[in-house]
């Protein structure tokens, strides 16, 4: 037996003959988890007034998070801030840490010019804490506060995605798991949230930007298969928020917003997609969104970061070493990274290139018409100028004439001015 | 009304052809049509296209094409888009000129779009001033000064933001702005309240000089006096627009339909839309267009030739005897620098 397994291939199935009790195994796992407590950290990025207090406070049913009804001036805001708001809440005995990050800020300035920066900078920063954290002598006590998730809040403009968006989510959907949501939705009707999504969808993958969806493999039952692909087609998901209670025709209180024209309801699977999105944040995908920080988005971090430290990978510990193998290896590896990045480098430019060319055209097209606005301008001026000297010229000969006769019929008398329009009504009296 | 540029149309009954207010203006120049510029200036997103459609009753923009992804992270600079529409109202001929700024807003650094706004505005009256000084003057010369600036304010519920702020403050002293919520149906009622009172507070607080329906010093008709509180207690408007017409009663009522009820754009209590559209191309139609000559353009013009050198502003005061627009006011033309001209106030 020992054999087989030191080959490694394949490790010989064995049947049960009695109970041994090893399939106890999960409940004793889910016990002990219980008894830990379990830490989630949602980070949530977005405009001002685009409802993500709202949102938070009602996925959690708890005012996790101060919303700003009594605000009265929007404080002169630079730049982009990072805040952080804890809650330890219970349910049904299972006790969570939820930590919320906020980035007011975002994207409300004039000039957003790599408004993203400062928070990819805090999610790495997260990153180099929990692997000095890692890295220590004693590690029984690691405080994990990397962040497990980022709703990106979109602007229902019902046209597309923003450049600022895109930019934003480029940087950042290789550090953590996105989720993009369609803020306020209740402003839009029908169809219009349909082509939105598509639309987005089609820009998402276009940039080949990567966000969080619910995939199920070989293992998971068809129901839940069935339930991951529901969930999945309705990404982007639209939502709205209440933490107010209303009123229904029927007399029944459900969270929504009431409006005039009718009431929309935040659970109502018709009216948004809020359903959807706790359903995969809070009931399915928890865990499934902190493995995938743990094991996938911090490991790739990790390696990079250790790379660039200058860590070099001591292979002496693996049995199948063979240098050569490893030599080449590793020299493929190299020229693939040149050739990525060669490729990215030259991507950039012909960017930049078809930025800056489309810039100073349209700079060249104003400047073009300014400038025909201009000859114009003094086109029109010289001719005044033209006109008014032909004037002054003739009226001062007249001028001249006149005072030449008056001067003669009137001798000895001062010679007044007129105005050549006058002389000819005068006369020579 | 008249139909598009040999478009064939199946031009629905308008709106309003039920409808007659007492008390609306007309004007003399029925035959040709009155000249009424409009520029509508707001992100994307929040309805421009949609106001004006409703606005006209019919697609004057056509729907935003979608733009091929490759160009969606390059954003788009601002453009100046024209639109001529022909209207009646009550009788009135009027020929609305629209220019739309799509791509305002929209990029990352926005920063140069209010200088080429203001620009835009200023050679409009740069081209009036040079008219007025010609000595043989174009009688067929169209007048292009934007009497109101319409702009849309994101609905967040929450105050003014910069972008928002910064506009007004730079514009305000050139033309009139009506600030106008977009997307007004995104806010319930008590929302729509607390956030009108608070832009109109960002507006006093930072100074920042809209058009508040001020009433005009020889007012006397308390009717109008009345009207014109009304309508700044109503500032800024929140606007909902749509372009889908449903028959009640027989009647074309436009609509806008979610799951969870139908707004009308015309009940008041739904949008401001009704009052907005009778402001704009009825009761004050007048005021804005005799603020804009009289108020704005010639504090311009008083700016501009007093910070000219000295022999071009004397060739100006000679000529300042034929630059005598239909000035009811007294609008002093001379050009000494110590002397404004009167205009109507501006302070909100």
């Amino acid at each position: 037996m020992r054999s087989a397994q030191n080959q490694g291939s394949g490790a010989i199935k064995k049947k049960m003959n009695g109970y041994v009790g090893f399939s106890n195994f999960p409940n004793q796992e889910h016990r002990r988890s219980i008894k830990r407590g379990f830490n989630f950290t949602l980070m949530v990025v977005g405009e001002s007034g685009l409802g993500k207090s709202t949102l938070i406070n009602t996925l959690f049913e708890s005012k996790v998070y101060p919303t700003k009804e009594t605000e009265v001036e929007t404080p002169a805001r630079t730049g982009v801030e990072i805040t952080s708001v804890s809650a330890d809440i219970q349910e049904n005995g299972v006790r969570l840490r939820l930590s919320v990050v906020d980035t007011p800020g975002f994207g409300d300035s004039i000039n957003n010019d790599e408004a993203w920066r400062p928070i990819l900078e805090n999610i790495e920063s997260r990153f180099d804490a929990y692997l000095a954290q890692e890295n220590r002598v004693n590690r029984s006590k690691i405080v994990d506060n990397r962040v497990n998730a980022v709703l990106y809040f979109i602007r229902p403009s019902g046209h597309g995605l923003r450049a600022i968006d895109i930019e934003f989510m480029k940087h950042l959907h290789t550090r953590v798991n996105l989720i993009p949501v369609i803020a306020r939705a209740d402003t839009l009707a029908g169809r219009e949230v349909e082509t939105f999504k598509a639309r987005i969808m089609a820009d998402i993958n276009f940039h080949g930007i990567q966000i969080f969806k619910p995939v199920s493999d070989q293992f998971d039952d068809p129901e839940t298969v069935a339930d991951n692909k529901a969930i999945a087609s309705k990404v982007p998901f639209a939502v709205v928020g209440s933490e107010k209670l209303v009123d229904r025709e029927d007399g029944t209180k459900v969270r929504g917003r009431r409006y005039p024209w009718g009431v929309i309801e935040v659970e109502n699977e018709a009216h948004n997609d809020f359903v959807s999105l706790r359903q995969m944040l809070l009931r399915t995908h928890m865990e499934e969104l902190r493995d995938a920080t743990d094991v996938g988005l911090y490991e790739a971090y990790r390696t990079q970061k250790l790379l660039a430290l200058g860590h070099v990978q001591d292979n002496g510990v693996f049995r199948e070493f063979n240098p050569r193998q490893q030599l080449e290896e590793e020299e493929r590896l190299h020229g693939a990274k040149m050739g990525k990045l060669e490729a990215e480098m030259a991507a950039v430019f012909r960017q930049k290139v078809q930025e800056k060319e489309g810039k100073l055209k349209q700079s060249e097209e104003e400047l073009h018409s300014r400038h025909q606005q201009m000859k114009s301008v003094l086109e029109k001026q010289r001719l005044e100028l033209e006109e008014k000297r032909a004037r002054i010229g003739t009226g001062m000969q007249q001028q001249n004439t006149s005072i030449d006769v008056v001067a003669a019929a009137h001798p000895g008398e001062p010679v007044q001015r007129m105005p050549s329009k006058d002389k000819k009504k005068r006369g020579f009296f | 009304m008249k139909e598009g540029s040999g478009e064939e149309q199946n031009v629905a009954p308008s709106v309003y052809s039920h409808v007659s207010r007492p008390g609306s203006h007309r004007y003399k120049s029925a035959k040709k049509g009155l000249p009424f510029n409009v520029m509508l200036v707001g992100e994307s997103g929040l309805g421009r296209t949609t106001f004006l459609n409703t606005l006209c009753e019919r697609v004057v923009i056509p729907p935003h094409e979608a733009a091929n992804c490759e160009q969606a992270h390059i954003a788009e600079p601002m453009q100046f888009k024209h639109y001529t529409v022909d209207m009646e109202e009550d009788g009135m001929k009027i020929v609305l000129n629209i220019i739309d700024t799509p791509g305002f807003g929209d990029g990352i650094d926005n920063e140069n779009c209010f200088t080429r706004i203001q620009e835009y505005i200023e050679v409009q009256y740069d081209n009036v001033l040079a008219e007025e000084n010609r000595i043989k003057r174009n009688t067929k010369f169209t007048d292009t000064r934007i009497h109101a600036l319409l702009y849309f304010i994101t609905p967040t519920g929450h105050s003014l933001r910069e972008l928002d702020v910064e506009l007004m403050r730079r514009l305000g002293s050139r033309i009139n702005i009506i600030p106008v919520i977009g997307r007004s149906d995104s806010l319930t009622p008590r929302e729509l309240v607390l956030f009108k009172q608070r832009v109109m507070n960002d507006i006093t607080a930072n100074g920042i000089p809209i058009f508040n329906f001020p009433n005009s010093d020889d007012e006397e008709d308390e009717e109008s006096v009345e009207e014109n509180a009304e309508l700044r207690a109503m500032l800024p408007f929140a606007v909902v627009g749509c372009e889908e017409v449903i028959n009640e009663e027989g009647r074309p009522v436009r609509v806008r339909s979610y799951p969870w009820g139908v707004v009308q754009v015309d009940n008041d209590e739904h949008s401001d839309f009704d009052r907005l559209r009778y402001v704009l191309l009825n009761s004050h139609i007048a005021d804005l267009r005799d603020r804009t000559h009289n108020g704005l353009y010639e504090l311009y013009r008083t700016e501009k030739l007093s910070g000219t050198n000295v022999i071009a502003g004397s060739a100006a005061a000679t000529n300042a005897a034929h630059v005598a627009p239909a000035a009811a006011t007294a609008g002093s033309p001379t050009v000494q620098p110590s002397m404004l001209p009167q205009s109507h106030p501006v302070a909100a």
